[in-house]
């Protein structure tokens, strides 16, 4: 791409609309190329090209169009798609949307520049992912476990505590039998200062700050910066995986901000609208971002993915958490019913999931009774929830002595196996509260755990033996 | 073959000039990367090209050159066990030409050109063959794969030989000069030729309870199942894979995700046919377009799936392909029609998709192959669909509704309570039914539609109840109406619910499908009599039978099933006599 050496500068804007500027009489441009535009006030800006179509080429500016002229303003086309600096030197420091230096120090010094889109994983070259990545936190390695290379993202509401949550998250996150920490790389986009500065106190505790990288697009910084972060981030976060053989956690926070800037862009472009005004291909554009998780045969790195999204209203059927869930790996969905009695935190389980859960559990990896114990606790306590319905309208006394036992069951669940607060639960722990609130219930109705099982693990057997 | 210049680039929608006299769905060559590009739109010069590559750094006035020839796949020997991509690239030898990440302009060719095949003619010359019919054969793996005279080709045999070939050589030169090899080239988004369609009216097994005795799909058929993320779309889709008692399956990874297809590639090689009692992957062809791969191959991935089911069909085979998932199908049409500027339809998708998923799902069939002799072979199809905030009212699920045979529809509170396959009974159907009735009396069983029936009845009837029960309580209903409730838990737990990763319970064969059910309803029968006669109705509940109905899925003999009705009328009888 650099073969001409010409440098292509124009002053032909004609047309400029929200973050995008139209360049008349252009030559030789290419597709998704970095423009670098000049302003009167000699002040520099970036922009990418969107569409070219003749010798008018639409470019949308990074920094916003404010102060753009259609006469005096600068254009130059670079010939290159937008390129991030990399070096292992990149740890413990914080960038701004487009990757470059926030925290006032020098700019990178590039081992290797790579373009920010990446290219996707030839499913032939993917490693599976199947290494049990304890959290720490029962809801999650119980019931929804996380695996090495899997992207699973934290469904919340607003005024709930995801950003909590994945603080917890990427401080107890570790392999056993690994003393490896996870690098982290955290992506911060169109989030408030105050969360952004939780996230960096969260870190500076635990000393995490020292192996993340940190992309910060705030709230007020250029939308149109917001669509190119979480792809610098995944960016360094490649890097760092295949590279540099490290195990990395990314955190993306808040993906609803990322899709309202491309809704923005895309009425700006005057594109046809799907759902709720949403382009067509927003599934193609966020999968182009979560499938960027994953391991790679015969490399060390994995990348793990922390999308965290708030749903509006709390509506899981909003396009944003519903094209996400088709494209990752599994769900943690918080609930506002259970906040508000308390629950911390306040998973809901029901609408959880997580896909990889069984490459990475069982024996050898956490216990053979895993998947029995997990899918029992599912469906007890899902029946027990059913029955609060119930009792609402009939009263308890209605119920049959084995419902009532269901009923013990899902409360007691809520309370001691998914509200654990910032304890950091070993799997066995874990394992043994289930089996612990398993006994409520009559031996008979453990139908989904094999008898052997029962015999081995159930307390009730143990304490004969 | 003419060359044009591109005037115009968006996302994967490029705008040629000059390319005048090209054709619509030609395929050409765009750019000096020499991406490959298909022509959807034709406007005096102007050539409007769908690009199956990602087009960054493509430059206004770079070359398209066309090539004369529509997007075709190639068919031979050394499908089976392959892994495409949308376009027909084997992703083993992408890897080994551009690493780990998939680059572009690459393209290594469908088939192995250099691995020799054993050829065993069956024709001789001096014979007369026209279109379809068998020349001989190579063996496959297990599979005998028939070579045939391509579609549009006759003549009299001149020479036919014996012996190793490439899948480029000739085997066979007709009198006119013709030469058949053992592969043959077809344009993906035509229909391969039949003598005749014939009526699905053969059950495909599955050995899922929920599909086979419940909501069956005949070969042939088609069949859809919708559901919302996490319901178990891909798990079902996978499993049909993997248990459907046809010789070839291919399996479509329409713009899903990355890991999928890497379990897919992990898993098939291990798992054990258990017809053949060959590793699954051999009769297996893969076509992987994750959803980060470009979008208009996803559009390509299907045609190309089709057409490879319909060249192993046109053998004789039976054939089941599995397309997951049609809606990111329908999105990518979408997406290139929005690029197009056209108008839009519904929820901005194309006002042509239904068209596009009619002529589609029309590909299955059962039919008499084209050519000699009466061989028979069929396509099914089973789409999975995405609604988006699992809404089934939404364009792609509706439109797909009218053309398919049987609807699966996933549930999200099953799935939440994690009642796998998550299908729900009550809004489910099957249209083959009756047409396979009569199949079902001659394999399993002359009373299977009867018992069949009366299961929906209670779980029809278990609805009805349960809306009583959260109005006054479960203690209104007479024990009559107590028991059946009672059965059809034992229905959804004990025989709907099936564990898809289970040794035993995940194939479950027709024959202990009918005798569990059997079980059931006999329970309930002789639970009903002995209340008549004044038997309590909690002396039926303590029943220790209860527990082994409970365990029957772990059981791999159908045979001691039978014992179970037994069992059930000594508890029952023993009760009459303590009262």
């Amino acid at each position: 791409m650099a073969g001409d050496l010409v440098t292509r500068e124009y002053t032909s804007i004609s047309y400029v609309s929200g973050p995008l500027i139209f360049i008349r009489n252009v030559k030789n441009v290419s597709y998704n190329e970095i423009v670098r535009i000049t302003l009167p006030n000699g002040e520099e800006r970036s922009g990418q090209v969107l569409e070219i179509s003749k010798d008018v080429a639409v470019v949308q500016v990074f920094e916003g169009t404010s102060g753009i002229d259609n006469f005096r303003t600068k254009v130059r086309f670079t010939g290159e798609p937008l390129l991030m600096k990399l070096s292992p030197e990149m740890t413990g420091r914080i960038f701004n949307g487009i990757g470059h230096p926030r925290d006032g120090g020098p700019g990178v010094i590039e081992e290797v520049s790579l373009d920010v889109n990446g290219m996707p994983i030839n499913p032939v070259a993917r490693d599976k992912p199947s290494d049990f990545i304890q959290t720490g936190i029962s809801a999650i390695d119980g019931l929804n476990t996380l695996v090495r290379g899997q992207k699973l993202p934290i469904f919340s509401g607003a005024g709930l505590p995801a950003n909590k949550l994945a603080a917890q998250i990427g401080r107890q996150a570790r392999v056993l039998g690994e003393g490896e920490e996870f690098a982290v790389v955290f992506a911060a986009m169109g989030i408030t200062f105050k969360e952004a500065s939780f996230f960096m106190k969260a870190f500076e505790k635990t000393g995490a700050l020292g192996r993340a990288v940190i992309f910060m697009n705030l709230t007020d910084d250029p939308i149109i910066e917001r669509l190119a972060t979480p792809r610098c981030a995944l960016t360094v976060a490649e890097y760092l995986a295949y590279t540099q053989g490290l195990h990395v956690l990314v955190i993306l926070t808040d993906m609803i901000n990322y899709c309202e800037a491309l809704r923005e862009i895309s009425t700006a472009r005057e594109e046809v609208p799907g759902r709720r005004g949403y382009p067509g291909y927003m599934y193609t554009d966020l999968s182009s971002i979560y499938e960027r998780a994953g391991k790679i045969k015969g490399r060390k790195g994995s990348i793990t993915q922390i999308p965290i999204l708030t749903m509006p209203d709390d509506d899981i059927t909003h396009p944003v958490p519903d094209l996400t869930g088709y494209i990752t790996e599994g769900q943690i969905v918080l609930s506002r019913d259970l906040f508000r009695r308390g629950g911390n935190p306040p998973i809901d389980i029901l609408p959880c999931l997580s896909r990889l859960m069984n490459s990475g559990i069982g024996e050898g990896k956490t216990r053979e009774d895993h998947r029995n114990v997990a899918d029992q606790l599912y469906a007890s306590y899902a029946y027990g929830r059913d029955l609060r319905r119930l009792v609402a309208i009939v009263g308890e006394e209605a119920l049959t002595e084995l419902d009532r036992m269901y009923l013990t069951l899902a409360d007691a669940f809520e309370k001691r196996f998914i509200s654990q607060g910032d304890e950091d639960r070993s799997i066995e722990e874990t394992l043994e509260t289930g089996w612990d609130l398993l006994t409520i219930l009559p031996e008979e109705e453990l139908k989904r755990i094999p008898i052997d099982y029962i015999r081995k693990y159930h307390p009730a057997y143990r304490e004969v033996g | 073959m003419t060359e044009g210049v591109i005037s115009r680039i968006s996302g994967p929608v490029v705008t040629a000039d000059g390319l005048r006299g090209s054709q619509m769905y030609e395929v050409v060559r765009v750019g000096k990367d020499e991406l490959f590009g298909e022509i959807i739109r034709l406007d005096r010069n102007e050539a409007v090209i769908q690009v199956y590559e990602d087009t960054s750094g493509l430059r206004v006035g770079e070359r398209v050159a066309s090539t004369g020839s529509p997007y075709s796949v190639a068919l031979g020997p050394g499908l089976l066990s392959s892994i495409y991509d949308g376009i027909q690239r084997p992703l083993p030898n992408l890897y080994e030409m551009s690493g780990d990440f998939i680059s572009r302009g690459v393209f290594p060719p469908a088939l192995d050109l250099s691995r020799g095949w054993e050829f065993h003619p069956s024709a001789v010359p001096g014979q007369k063959v026209a279109a379809g019919d068998v020349i001989g054969t190579v063996s496959e793996f297990y599979l005998e794969h028939r070579v045939m005279v391509p579609p549009s080709a006759a003549g009299t045999i001149k020479e036919i030989h014996e012996g190793s070939f490439t899948v480029s050589e000739p085997v066979c030169i007709l009198d006119n000069g013709l030469e058949i090899p053992l592969m043959q080239i077809w344009p993906a988004r035509k229909p391969r030729p039949f003598r005749k369609k014939l009526d699905p009216d053969t059950l495909l097994i599955t050995g899922q309870r929920i599909f086979d005795t419940f909501f069956p799909v005949a070969k042939g058929g088609t069949a859809m199942i919708p559901g919302g993320f996490g319901t178990g779309k891909t798990v079902a889709e996978q499993t049909l894979a993997k248990w459907s008692d046809t010789q070839v399956v291919v399996y479509i990874g329409c713009g899903e995700r990355g890991n999928e297809m890497t379990d897919v590639l992990y898993e098939f090689p291990e798992l054990i046919d258990p017809r053949t009692g060959l590793p699954l992957i051999e009769r297996t062809v893969l076509i992987a377009n994750t959803s980060n791969m470009p979008v208009a191959a996803r559009e390509a991935s299907i045609y190309t799936g089709i057409t490879i089911a319909e060249y192993y069909r046109d053998m004789g085979y039976d054939v089941a392909l599995m397309a997951d998932s049609t809606s990111r199908w329908g999105e990518a049409l979408r997406e290139i029609s929005g690029r197009l500027e056209e108008m839009p339809g519904e929820e901005g998708y194309p006002a042509y998709l239904a068209t596009r998923l009619a002529a589609f799902y029309e590909r299955a069939g059962r039919v008499i192959c084209a050519g000699s002799g009466e061989r028979i072979g069929s396509v099914t199809i089973i789409g999975a669909v995405s609604p988006p905030g699992g809404d089934f009212s939404e364009p792609i699920t509706q439109n797909t509704l009218r053309v398919a045979g049987t609807f699966w529809a996933l549930d999200t509170n099953l799935a939440y309570r994690r009642h796998y396959p998550s299908v729900n009974w009550i809004k489910s159907y099957s249209l083959y039914l009756d047409t396979i009735g009569e199949w079902f009396s001659e394999h399993v069983a002359e009373d299977w539609r009867e018992i069949r029936d009366r299961a929906m009845y209670l779980l029809q009837k278990e609805v009805e109840l349960q809306e009583i029960v959260q109005l006054v309580g479960p203690d209104a209903l007479p024990d009559s109406e107590k028991i059946i409730l009672e059965v059809t838990r034992m229905i959804r737990e004990d025989y709907l619910q099936q564990s898809a990763f289970h040794d035993i319970d995940s194939f479950c064969s027709l024959e202990k499908q009918y005798w569990m059910l059997r079980v059931i309803l006999s329970f309930h029968e002789r639970s009903l009599r002995a209340m008549n006669m004044g038997v309590p109705i909690e002396g039926i509940l303590k029943l220790q039978v209860k527990k082994d109905i409970g365990r029957m899925k772990e059981r791999s003999d159908a045979d001691s099933l039978k014992d179970l009705i037994e069992e059930i009328g000594q508890g029952i009888s023993e009760l009459l006599e303590e009262e």
